[in-house]
Order: C-alpha cells, then structure tokens, then sequence
C-alpha cells in the first residue's frame, strides 16, 4: 500500500482515509470481494499514475442513470467519482460547450487510444440512418460506431443502452436499438434498470480498475453479481408468497401489513436484479420499489419493463426445475409404523395389560377385604 | 371330492355369477343436484405452493419433513399429513413451461371428489360417504373400521391411512367442509382456492366450473382472457392473461363418470399422473356384481346347492370317498 500517498490522496479528494477506505470495502462487499480485494482496490485507485480515462456518451434517453450516479449518497461520492476517473466527456457534466468539447474528446480518444473506457447512456435510434438524435452534425449512431472502435472496454449504463429501454418497446419510431445490437462483435457490458443502481456501475468500474477486466457476465452480459438473481429469490417479502399471504389491493390490510405484492402484478419472479440487497439513495430501511409497497416493474429486464402491463402476473421463474417438487410418480415413503409410533403402541398395549393385572388384584383384594369384615 | 370336481364346479359357479352379475350393473351415478368442485388450471399454476401451504393450516397438518431440513414442507405425495401437494412433470432440459417436450408442467394432487367414488363403493360400513347434496366426498372416523379398502378403492391414491399413528385414521381433501371447518357450508370456498393467486385452483359448482373449462379450451392460443380467482360464483377479482394451447380434455368430465375436481392443461393427463380410466366407473361394475351376486342370498343359496351336489354325489353311504 502507497503509504506516502496518502496525505496527497486525501488533499485530491477531499475525503479522510477512513471514508475512503469504507468505501472501496462497500464497493467490494457488492462486487462480492473480500476485504483484501477491497485494499487492493483502494491501491488501485490512488495508486494509478493516470486515472483512467472516460468517454460517455447520451443517445435517446431521460439522463436518468447519470441523475442516480449523481444522488449516491455516500459521502464524497460525487468527487470521488470526479477524481476517481477522468471524465473527458459528458454532456450532462461538462462545464465547455460546443465545439471545444468535441474537439477535446477527440483529442482524447486520439491520445488514449484502446485505453479509454466508453460508457454509453441511452438507446441509439437506427431508422432513417439514425437522424432522430444528432450531436455536433453526427448522428448517434455514428458516434457510438466510432468511440466504441478503440474503447478498452464498453458499459451500458441503464435499459435504453442495454436493450433500447421504453422507447425501443410498443411501435419503436425510431428504430431505437441498445449499444449491444449497433456494436456488432464488440462486447458491451450491459447495467439495464431504470434508473440503474449506481453502485453496480461504481463496482463494475472499480473492477475494471483494479484488475484490468471485466467482472464476469452472463448471456445477456450482464455483470453476475449484480444480476445473478431474481428479485424474487431476495425480496425481503418472499416469506409471503411462499405462504400465501398476498395484498389484494393497493391499501387494504395484506398491503399494509407488507405482505407479497405479487397479486399486484409484481415483476420480482421474473426479473434478473439486485435492488433487494442494494436499495436505493443509501437511506436504508428498505428503500427500494418492493421495499416501499409497490410492485417490482421489471425495469431491469428485456420483454418484462415497458412491455408488459403494469398488474398483470408475473411468470415465476424461480422454480425451474429440478427445484423441490416431488415428480409425479413420487411417493411418501409408507414404511408402516415408525419405531417411535411401534414403542408408544407397545406401551398402550402393556398399560392395558398392566392395568388389566392391577385391576384383578384389586378385585380379588376387595374380595379378600370384604370376606375378612364378614369374618 | 376330488380335486378336478373341485375346480369344475367352482369355475361352473363362478362363470354364472360373473355373467348374471355384468348383465345387471348399474348405471354410473349423476353428479350430486348442487355439486360443488374445483378446477385446477396447471397452464396458470407458477408453483407457489400457497395452496400446499394454506391447506395445512386449514386442516391443522404439520409440515413433512425430510433429512432434518425443517423450514420447508417437503412432502412429495398425499399422505396422512398431506391433503393436497403440487407436483412436477419434466422432459429434457425442462426449460419451458407447459410444454410436453423439453418442459415442465404442475400438477395438484388432492381428492378429485369423484361422482362415482371408488372408496365409497368399496367401504364395507359407512365411513365413507358422498354428500348427498354438495357431492363431496367425506370421511367418518366414527364409523370406519380401519380395514383400508378406500386406499386401494381409489384410482387417484387419494385416501391415506395414518400409518405413524397407533391410533391412525384415514385422511382425505373433504372441500374444507368436515366437522369444525366448514367452510363450504358457511358460504366460503376451500382454502386452496383462497390463496391461489393466479386462480389456477378455481372453486364453484361443478356445472359452472365445467361451461369455464370448456370456455377456456375454446379460446385461441395467445388470446387474452380475463382468469377469474377465488370462487367462480363470486370472484373477487381477475386477472388477464394470453391463453396458451389447451390440450382438448377436461378431465373429469367423464373419466370413470366424472369428478366434481376438474384438471385442464397444455399436456396430456397421462403424462401428469392421471390413470388410464374409461368412462365407466369401476365403482358400478363393482356394485352390479356384488349385489346381483347378494341379491336375496339367491346365488349363494344356489352355488351352496350346487356344491352340495356335488359333494353328495361323491360321497359313498358310509361316509367315505368313493
């Protein structure tokens, strides 16, 4: 660890060590690293002799991912983000306008060439050559094909970017598609949800810099440890479900009382996330949708958010099998009477016995008693 | 009497009653007149198992427990602690939901409360009884001897014998309506239907229960239908959902003169556990033999004389074999 670093570290980002390492540790625990991991981000970070830098990019979109990243409430998080990495680009962000910046992104992507990480935010519409969103006379499209050809690696902040979000549903006018389906033979890390939680991208981000690679993907690229399982098998509501006890309406007393949302039309069973074990805004106290008594939307999941009506069921995926279901040819085993049930029949049998033996000798005493008063 | 006049005439006797008997079997029984059942849709069932779970505390079961594991029911069939279980069929990679290959499908097994029922037929007292107006079919441990006919009188392995209890009884689904429930009677439905959240498990009468079966089996694949939960009477509410492709069966519209309990699914019954039934019920075969067979004591009085026949036909004047 670079010691001598510190005092300066700590002057760069305003943050004592203490808070620093906190958070490099938080990051950890949500990637699901240990503690040494954590120290060897926190090493990762100050240690760099350049920050990495970054590119990002807004197609059709709401800026609703970079409003999350914004509100993580840990403390500092803004500037240790800002510090962290060097953002060299970002419409929301940057202070220049107009051509200055574009001239200083394309420096910049000249200059660090297949070392710049890209992140996308946003779906890019593909109809019509993809006129529908144009920034400094170049379409969308043709700026994701072009910063995406020498990025180290490409994150897709949010549904729009990852799948092509709620404008990519229904009659898609625009044609608008995620980063993954313009970026053919490129992998681009997906963060879907909407918003997304900030603190998978901080984790994938510090993973990337800590140890040079991705985290590992699913088959939709999606980071594992964010996305590895549904809703459903965290909610803090599933003991509900499993017993049956489920909100009928919005304000009666299952809803009250926090029972399963799922009559409700929760997307939880079908929709591939972490925000029960993540929450939102840093509040605690289960702040997140499920958490707060309104059903899961399934943002996160391609085919589920935007698509599907708000109430209707959700499609349980939770129980593919072989999960605890007996097959259907399966039997209770019928062994006849357990050694427990055999013994306590015995004990029945030898009471009655037993009291049969005590109640003759009473008899036969009585007898003997009444004879002797006669005698 | 040697051993061939024996079988002979044994076999003589036999050939008349087994003829006699078929030739006046009675009719399969009607539905009860307010016949009230269920229908379980396995397309709509997610394999929640509140139903499992809501009917152990109805009838004040306890869990089944397996390999110390205690936070989960885990029973894998009816028993004596168990009136109702979901179960699973899977082919392949067992991947798509109601899909006969490469799929998975659930299944309810609880007491198909049967218009013709086997274990009331074979009961030789009264413990077992078809409810004369609602046609649930009910157990009387008052009555019951414990000989354990009804478990093996039933096509559907449903009545289960307490074996672990020196003082076992018979257990079976009686529709949440035995003595201290009584839910049906109190204007409720059972407790399965209750808690179904996707209204897989339906209650109502059977008729109208059966005009929903064949409603749902009319609807073309994808078409949205609006599910209705709870009780079919009155439901409380319902929910919409794209139809899937039924298989063209009610099951227990005929089978062995039906059942108040009907199953409809993507996948054919057999593949569920359902066994291979006509739509005779063995229950009246049964009955025509046996009470032809009893009737005034007549074929008995007259096998008995046929035998007597014989035998004095082979019996020299002292006594011995001739």
């Amino acid at each position: 660890m670079a010691i001598h670093k510190n005092d300066q570290f700590e002057q760069r980002l305003g943050v004592s060590r203490r808070d620093f390492l906190k958070f490099c540790t938080g990051m950890a625990a949500t990637i699901g690293l240990s503690t040494t991991d954590a120290l060897a981000m926190a090493e990762a970070v100050e240690g760099a002799a350049k920050r990495p830098v970054v590119i990002w990019l807004h197609g059709q979109e709401c800026t609703g991912p970079t409003e999350s990243l914004l509100r993580g409430e840990h403390p500092t998080l803004e500037r240790l983000i800002l510090e962290m990495i060097s953002l060299d680009y970002h419409q929301t962000l940057d202070a220049g306008a107009g051509h200055d910046v574009e001239h200083a992104k394309d420096a910049s992507m000249a200059a660090n060439k297949g070392k710049y990480l890209l992140v996308i935010e946003g779906s890019i519409p593909t109809k019509d050559g993809g006129i529908y969103c144009k920034i400094a006379g170049k379409t969308m499209l043709q700026h994701t094909q072009e910063a995406a050809e020498h990025a180290a690696a490409i994150v897709a902040f949010g549904s729009c970017a990852s799948w092509g979000g709620v404008q990519s549903t229904g009659i898609n006018p625009t044609e608008a598609q995620g980063a993954q389906a313009v970026l053919p033979g490129k992998t681009v890390l997906n963060l879907p949800g909407c918003p997304p939680n900030p603190y998978n991208f901080l984790a994938t981000v510090l993973h990337f810099v800590t140890f040079g690679k991705l985290p590992e993907l699913d088959e939709q690229n999606r980071p594992k440890f964010a996305y590895g399982r549904l809703i459903h098998e965290n909610c803090e509501r599933r003991p509900h479900f499993d017993a049956g006890r489920f909100a009928e309406e919005f304000g009666d007393e299952g809803h009250a009382k926090g029972w399963c949302l799922y009559k409700l039309g929760c997307k939880g069973p079908e929709t591939y996330a972490n925000c029960p074990a993540v929450e939102f805004n840093d509040i605690g106290g289960g702040t997140w949708p499920v958490g707060v008594g309104h059903p899961c939307f399934g943002c996160a999941e391609e085919g589920v958010g935007f698509t599907k009506p708000l109430f209707s069921l959700a499609d349980v995926k939770t129980h593919t099998p072989p999960n605890e279901f007996p097959l259907i040819d399966q039997r209770e085993n019928a062994t006849g009477a357990s050694t427990g049930a055999a013994a306590l029949a015995g004990a029945v049998g030898g009471a009655v016995v037993g009291a049969g033996a005590m109640a003759a000798k009473k008899i036969g005493d009585a007898e003997n008693n009444s004879s002797d008063n006669q005698g | 009497m040697k051993r061939r006049d024996f079988l002979k005439a044994a076999a003589g006797g036999a050939a008349v009653l087994c003829t006699g008997g078929a030739a006046q079997a009675r009719e399969n029984l009607q539905p009860a007149p307010q016949a009230v059942g269920m229908l379980f849709d396995s397309t709509l069932c997610v394999g929640c198992k509140a139903c499992v779970s809501k009917c152990k505390e109805v009838n004040g079961m306890p869990p089944v427990i397996r390999d110390g594991q205690v936070q989960f029911d885990s029973a894998s069939d009816l028993s004596g602690d168990t009136l109702n279980v979901i179960k699973i069929y899977k082919d392949g990679t067992a991947k798509v939901k109601d899909s006969e290959v490469d799929g998975f499908a659930f299944e309810k097994r609880s007491c198909m409360h049967c218009v013709n029922p086997g274990c009331v037929s074979v009961c030789p007292v009264t413990a077992m009884r078809r409810d004369p107006a609602t046609g649930i079919v009910t157990y009387h441990a008052d009555a019951c001897i414990g000989c354990r006919n009804c478990t093996v009188g039933c096509p559907y392995n449903v009545p289960q014998f307490e074996y672990d209890n020196p003082f076992g009884q018979i257990q079976k689904c009686q529709m949440c309506n035995q003595a201290g429930v009584e839910r049906i009677d109190n204007g409720q439905m059972t407790g399965c239907a209750e808690v179904c959240p996707t209204g897989a498990t339906l209650f109502g009468t059977r008729e109208a229960l059966m005009e929903e079966a064949k409603r749902r089996l009319a609807l073309k694949p994808g078409e949205i239908y609006n599910y209705p939960r709870g009780d079919l009477g009155k439901p409380y509410n319902s929910h919409e959902k794209a139809a899937p492709e039924y298989k063209q069966h009610v099951w227990g519209e005929k089978e062995a003169g039906g059942t108040n309990v009907l199953h409809i699914s993507s996948i054919p019954f057999d593949k569920l556990g359902m066994p291979p039934l006509g739509e005779r019920s063995a229950a009246s075969i049964a009955e025509g033999v046996q009470h032809t067979l009893y009737s005034y004591l007549a074929l008995p009085a007259v096998a008995l004389a046929g035998l007597t026949y014989v035998v004095r036909r082979n019996t020299d004047d002292d006594g011995g074999e001739s």
